[in-house]
């Protein structure tokens, strides 16, 4: 199913909840709203569903303008972040509910009830239990089943995962895309988490304070964000970033050093600012056309198998991640370096220069 | 700022929530013996429902052990108070007095202690700087973000002059990815100018090994294996481990033995020395890493079933003799579009035994 919004903002009484918001969502796979509490991801989601209506702006599933229509009258599920269930009724009944609602006959259910479990591994032994005998793992999965059973053309699913185990949020986000790809549902999935979006693919739109920066293939926004709130909205570590300036042809450091890419030789002087993600940020030379720096270390995380060096320098902090072991201690001095092309380049109001 | 920090060891504590437990599914801990060594970091590191909160309230005196004790300095403290023993903890949720202000927030407990004014003001005023919470000191509590008001937490321990031992549960749960960076190297900076002791209980994995000198992974109430972040990583001793530790976690691959050299689907696997034979019936597994093992020419081949785009690795889902097995590939290497072959670093090449690891024989 399509679904476009057309304008479409939320004020709550003088507070803006949503900035006035063209988006067209990709039907039939997964679209990902990234950005970090009170962005607006669950404010756009009960639009989206029909539990609120816009201030301003236009609603249309598959062409028709739905801005008026109740959510009763959209065909939509939803899956919170909290475990939702009737804790009176069996785990089948939960799953079986909006088929009773849509008055299906008893041999349907069980077979499509049957299907759905089997997808989301809840055994008939399971299935007889109430949602409160169950963990949290099954207790989601039994809210996942009811959603898709449901085979509602837009699926809603609002950071689903954040209340499971690291372990089991791994289990599951694997299985999700693949739930829902033969369903042909339109699926919307909220995250604060940048590595969430990597591993779900689709299509991410980012957020921030209740507006959209950008819409694109998740993988293209990642390697190509068009500002810099994009480009720090969706690094994990946080993105690195230092001021230059720009001058006659070249980028003068913070550090005295000097900057040349022969890409950015025409950008009008003036200051800009220079982001790239901690992964590129590299401990040992490599090639001529790296860029050098250095830094004083302030803390080491190691992660078994990888190393999280927080640095200063200058009035800058940087994250160096690096694959391996490396127990830099604080104080440490350390050379850098990065390459050009992993730099991102902004000019002064945040927006991303490219090619010149 | 002066703290006494204590050394905490729990002696083969075992702990029950019936009061006649019959068997030993009926308890939420089994056996558990941890040394945590004064000023040292630890982790406890398990899925929910492995008894990581038990130990937590079993050390703040919450909960009274079943069997074993309790011991800070060498001194047994199983049937102390809560209140004597001196301990600070900040919770998964914010605790903060609201209506405070940041200030008498962090001057609570020095208050309730009936400290000097002058003194609370320069502990206060210490701590403040600290946590970078200066410049609010004067704002109300309930003005802050959750990550300001977790720092108060934080802070209401710090200030304290007489804290055991810090202990943490689940800290950063409502924190954003952004700020759990900043929150986390914050606190190994502290814990490394101050040396407290520290527990910290969580279920993310970045979290346990990025904080602690050591982690104890616990799985159905008893510790599995207590080592720091490399050890675990590079050696699990059990399945579990190597399983939760890792994302994803280690490849489990059935295997048998010939000659002390693992055979997996007809290839047979290279270690740095034979292992000594197995009973006929016993399960035996190679457990590898995604990340040691390698694209190689002249290893053996695998049928790729998708290959997964993180932005900064990928990983290969491929399928060997009935087996997945996940393979992963950093930046700027290329996958082949056919015929991929991998190979096993026999370094970092281990095999389980019923679960647990199959140690080589050390030379005599």
């Amino acid at each position: 199913m399509t679904l476009e919004f057309q304008s479409v903002s939320k004020k709550v009484f003088e507070e803006t909840h949503i900035a006035p918001t063209s988006l067209k969502l990709e039907p039939e796979v997964f679209n990902i709203l990234l950005g970090p509490t009170l962005s607006g991801k669950t404010s756009l989601m009960r639009l989206m569903a029909g539990l609120d209506k816009p201030s301003t702006g236009k609603i249309f599933f598959e062409g028709v303008d739905v801005t008026k229509l109740p959510v009763q009258k959209r065909n939509v599920a939803m899956v919170y972040q909290q475990f939702i269930n009737f804790p009176n009724m069996s785990v089948f009944d939960n799953i079986a509910s909006p088929l009773r609602v849509q008055g299906l006959p008893e041999t349907e259910i069980k077979m499509k009830v049957g299907k759905v479990s089997e997808l989301l591994k809840l055994t008939t032994f399971l299935l007889q239990r109430r949602p409160a005998e169950l963990s949290g793992g099954q207790q989601q999965r039994t809210a996942l089943a009811r959603a898709l059973v449901k085979e509602a053309e837009l699926v809603l699913l609002d950071e689903p995962l954040v209340n499971l185990d690291y372990k089991l949020r791994e289990e599951l986000r694997e299985e999700l895309p693949h739930l829902f790809s033969d369903t042909g549902a339109t699926v919307v999935y909220a995250t604060t988490e940048p590595m969430e979006a990597l591993l779900l693919g689709g299509f991410t739109a980012t957020l921030r304070e209740g507006e959209v920066t950008q819409f694109g293939p998740t993988h293209q926004v990642f390697k190509n964000p068009l500002d810099l709130e994009t480009a720090k909205g969706f690094s994990d570590p946080p993105l690195n970033t230092m001021q230059v300036e720009k001058n006659g042809k070249s980028f003068l450091l913070e550090n005295q050093g000097k900057w040349d890419v022969a890409q950015y030789a025409s950008v009008p002087e003036g200051t800009y600012t220079i982001g790239f993600r901690p992964h590129h940020l590299q401990l040992h030379a490599t090639d001529e056309n790296n860029l050098k720096l250095s830094g004083e270390v302030l803390v080491t995380e190691i992660s078994g198998s990888e190393s999280f060096i927080h640095l200063k320098s200058g009035n800058n902090r940087w994250v160096l991640h690096a694959h391996g072991i490396h127990n830099l201690q604080p104080g440490t001095n350390v050379e850098m370096c990065l390459s050009s092309s992993n730099c991102f380049l902004f000019d002064s109001e945040g927006n991303r220069v490219t090619d010149i | 700022m002066v703290h006494t920090m204590a050394e905490i060891s729990l002696q083969n504590i075992s702990h029950s929530y019936q009061r006649l437990p019959n068997g030993s599914a009926d308890y939420a801990l089994r056996n558990v013996d941890l040394t945590c060594r004064k000023g040292g970091a630890y982790a406890l590191l398990g899925p929910s429902g492995c008894g990581k909160t038990t130990i937590l309230n079993i050390v703040s005196g919450l909960l009274m052990p079943t069997d074993g004790k309790v011991l800070f300095d060498g001194e047994d403290v199983t049937t102390h108070p809560p209140d004597q023993r001196n301990i600070a903890q900040v919770f998964q949720f914010p605790v903060v007095y609201d209506t405070m202000s940041v200030h008498d927030n962090l001057a609570f407990p020095l208050r309730n202690r009936n400290m000097d004014h002058l003194q609370i003001e320069e502990r206060v005023k210490d701590v403040a700087e600290m946590l970078e919470l200066t410049d609010s000191l004067h704002k109300k509590a309930s003005g802050l973000t959750a990550d300001g008001k977790q720092k108060i937490s934080l802070g209401r321990g710090l200030v304290r002059p007489d804290v055991n031992v810090m202990m943490f549960d689940e800290p950063l749960t409502v924190i954003d990815p952004h700020l759990k960076w900043e929150l986390r190297s914050k606190l190994k900076q502290l814990h490394r100018r101050f040396d407290f002791t520290m527990i910290y209980v969580t279920h993310d994995q970045t979290e346990a090994l990025t904080f602690a000198d050591e982690v104890a992974v616990m799985y159905e109430g008893e510790v599995v294996q207590v080592g720091t972040p490399d050890e675990l990583f590079e050696r699990p001793t059990h399945t579990f481990v190597g399983h939760f530790i890792g994302s994803p976690g280690m490849n489990l691959l059935p295997c048998t033995l010939v000659d002390g050299y693992p055979l997996f689907s007809g290839n047979r696997i290279q270690l740095p020395s034979p292992l000594p034979p197995v009973e006929p019936d016993q399960r035996l597994e190679i457990g590898i890493r995604p990340e040691f093992i390698k694209l190689d020419p002249e290893g053996f081949f695998v049928n790729v079933n998708r290959v997964d785009d993180v932005g900064r690795y990928r990983i290969i889902k491929a399928e060997c003799g009935g087996s997945l097995l996940n393979v992963y590939v950093p930046e700027g290497v290329a996958i082949p579009s056919e015929n991929v072959r991998v190979s096993f670093d026999p370094e970092h090449t281990q095999v389980y035994c019923e679960g647990w690891l199959h140690e080589r024989k050390e030379a005599a």
